[in-house]
């Protein structure tokens, strides 16, 4: 099992044809992930790696099943792009786009929700369920990412796409392999936090425990903890914080944009604290990860 | 990025919220003619990106222009949280019946902008909130639906405020949602809204956050406040090394390499992307490392861009090798790293296999990478060594400098 995606999702990439989209495209096909098509508008009738382009979002809907789509626009388009995949009717819509203003992203997280979708992002690299299908860039070249995601019991959150790649590399190499990663993005407001996504990880028989990746800033490692205390949870949770460096540099900004710290709660050593208290044991280093978690999973 | 309180005034100037009079000075003999522009006694505020102005003697009174030169000179030599004085703003003195506060700002996990009001404002808003919170108001408001005055009304309503109160006040609250709504703020406060003797209204003191992501977006707003694109509103002003830091990263579009900050360490990084370099920084500094820099490369930087990135943190005082660190990475290409930072070494005129104390770019092309790296004799590592021990190897080298 997994969760968000699985080995029938259909989906298609909006902006297919920027360069970065251009080798995701390749690097979904060569994994066996089913995209369908791609939207650029003024494109229609071309294909990128065979995959047919479209002007609309709704020429593919109006035709066959669509389950997802990749936002992998430029920034001044992408808030565009999300409104028009949410109206056609799909229900997960994954934003690679960074540097969105957080006034839209607010924007199009409402919308979805009225409209009954999920979003991931914005800041992110997508969703990969190993051996199974892959919708966005994470782990790069098809090879690569297969060594860094071999399928397993782990499901993995994290505010870095990049860490999400690293963490789940660690928890391959040592024998765990992930049921579902999620790069959920960097920014101050994404489309779905670590809690938001727990339900959907304690529902799944194949998850035994998670790994999470966090960073200063924010509300969702706290949101976590309260989680962890009132859902009955029986997920073993390791957690790593990265930027502890920056407690002591209040005013300076440093990684993602959603790193900023706007009050006492949001520095490392707080959400340490809390998550602490909640039951969420914290990793000082990577390797520590699937160390903890086998104690707990066995 | 913080607005100091005089531009804040101005933004709210232009949504017509009422103020009391003010004239910014930048030197004592502007502010002694600043007070007899305003008249009467004044308040003479130090302007600097930091609360605490008033603990740090950094707010005077003074009946007179001669009194107003002479606590201007006072307030400009002292520092607030270790933030240089701008400035001081001369502001009419208004006797205040009652203080009210009002605040906008996004709440992360309503993932909704929420309206902060309370009638105990001018003292701290978190002390209101813990033991008074009778006198607090939250009230979020819709992203989608058009904004509207009733959602200010209903915030200062719900602490009690009625009768000929509301209304002046729901028009200042409103203001603000609008300005924070248009202007793409993360915080917008007037603290403390004054009721003077006369029933009417002002504000007394503001601050505002524009968020970073939409500075573009304002250009016209943060020009006309006479800000520069080249003030970055950080806890300190960029050095040098930072700002050529910035032009390396413009150069061209293609990825990030660059955001580079100073630190007076002896190993220069090399550092990636965005998490991995939180995750790295830490790394070297809990093995006992001294980073010269921090900085972030991602998103695949052309081999131009990470060879001048790589010459700028060579050039530094004091750095006697570097470490170039990334996590797995997805869509840059470890071989393009591997060629830029070795030409950047070569064009600094040293020894690829003396100066890199370590690479580790597993991931995307890594043995075309491994290739390049292997002929200049560099030591890399693949991804079966953690970015801990990585960095725990750097520092090691560094122990014979």
């Amino acid at each position: 099992m997994s969760i968000l995606i699985d080995e029938n999702t259909t989906f298609i990439i909006q902006g297919i044809t920027g360069r970065e989209a251009v080798s995701m495209t390749r690097e979904v096909l060569d994994y066996g992930s089913k995209v369908i098509g791609g939207v650029t508008p003024g494109r229609k009738g071309r294909n990128v790696h065979g995959v047919p382009v479209e002007d609309t979002v709704r020429a593919f809907t109006e035709r066959e099943r669509v389950d997802a789509s990749v936002v992998a626009v430029p920034p001044a388009f992408a808030t565009d792009a999300v409104f028009e995949a949410i109206e056609a009717g799909i229900k997960l819509v994954i934003i690679v786009t960074e540097r969105i203003p957080r006034k839209q992203v607010a924007q199009f997280v409402e919308y979805a929700d009225q409209h009954g979708a999920r979003i991931i992002g914005p800041n992110c690299l997508g969703v990969i369920s190993p051996g199974k299908s892959r919708v966005g860039g994470v782990g790069g070249a098809a090879e690569s990412t297969r060594r860094a995601f071999q399928p397993g019991v782990v499901g993995v959150m994290s505010r870095s796409g990049g860490m999400t790649v690293e963490i789940s590399n660690a928890l391959s190499e040592a024998g765990l392999g992930i049921s579902t990663a999620v790069s959920i993005g960097g920014d101050a407001i994404i489309g779905s936090t670590y809690a938001e996504l727990m339900p959907l990880f304690d529902a799944d028989p194949a998850t035994k425990g998670i790994a999470i990746y966090s960073e200063p800033g924010g509300q969702a490692e706290a949101q976590l903890a309260d989680y962890m205390r009132s859902s009955g949870s029986n997920l073993p949770v390791v957690a790593f914080m990265a930027g502890r460096f920056m407690d002591a540099m209040p005013g300076m900004r440093f990684g993602h944009a959603g790193t900023i710290v706007e009050g006492r709660a949001d520095t490392t050593a707080e959400k340490i604290e809390r998550m602490e208290a909640a039951g969420i044991r914290v990793a000082e280093r990577i390797e520590d990860i699937p160390r903890f978690l086998k104690e707990r999973i066995g | 990025m913080r607005l100091y309180e005089f531009e804040a005034k101005e933004v709210l100037r232009r949504a017509r919220v009422p103020l009391p009079k003010s004239v910014m000075a930048r030197t004592p003999e502007e502010a002694e003619t600043a007070a007899s522009e305003v008249g009467g006694p004044v308040v003479l505020k130090s302007q600097v990106l930091s609360g605490g102005r008033m603990k740090a003697g950094a707010i005077k009174f003074a009946e007179d222009g001669a009194g107003a030169r002479a606590a201007t000179a006072e307030i400009l030599g002292i520092t607030v949280n270790g933030q240089q004085s701008v400035g001081v703003l001369v502001e009419e003195r208004r006797d205040v019946a009652q203080e009210y506060y009002a605040a906008v700002t996004w709440d992360g996990r309503a993932k909704r902008p929420v309206i902060i009001f309370s009638d105990m404002g001018g003292i701290d808003i978190e002390e209101v909130a813990e033991q008074h919170p009778e006198h607090l108001s939250r009230t979020h408001f819709s992203n989608l639906a058009p904004l509207s005055d009733y959602q200010a009304k209903v915030a200062v309503s719900r602490v009690g405020v009625t009768g000929n109160d509301l209304g002046p006040l729901t028009r200042i609250v409103a203001a603000l949602v609008k300005v924070f709504v248009e202007r793409d703020m993360t915080l917008a406060e007037i603290n403390p809204i004054g009721k003077l003797a006369d029933g009417t209204f002002v504000a007394l003191d503001s601050h505002m956050d524009m968020e970073q992501e939409a500075r573009g977006t304002h250009a016209d707003l943060l020009r006309s406040l006479g800000i520069p694109d080249e003030d970055t509103r950080m806890a300190r002003p960029p050095t040098e090394f930072e700002i050529a830091g910035a032009k390396v990263n413009d150069a061209d579009t293609r990825g990030v390499a660059g955001n580079i900050t100073e630190f007076d360490g002896n190993l220069g990084l090399i550092i990636g992307a965005g998490g991995g370099s939180l995750t790295l920084f830490d790394a070297v500094r809990a093995a006992g490392g001294n980073p010269a820099n921090y900085c972030e490369i991602g998103g695949n930087p052309s081999v131009a861009k990470a060879a001048a990135l790589t010459k700028l943190v060579l050039s530094k005082p004091g750095v006697d090798k570097i470490a170039v660190m990334m996590n797995v990475v997805s869509n840059t290409r470890a071989d393009m790293m591997a060629r830029g930072i070795v030409k950047g070494v070569i064009e600094a005129g040293y020894d690829p296999a003396e100066k890199i104390a370590i690479f580790r770019i597993p991931g995307s092309w890594e043995e075309e990478g491994f290739a390049i790296l292997r002929k200049y004799g560099v030591e890399f590592v693949d991804r079966s060594v953690s970015m801990h021990e990585a960095a725990a190897r750097a520092v090691a080298k560094m122990a014979g400098t």
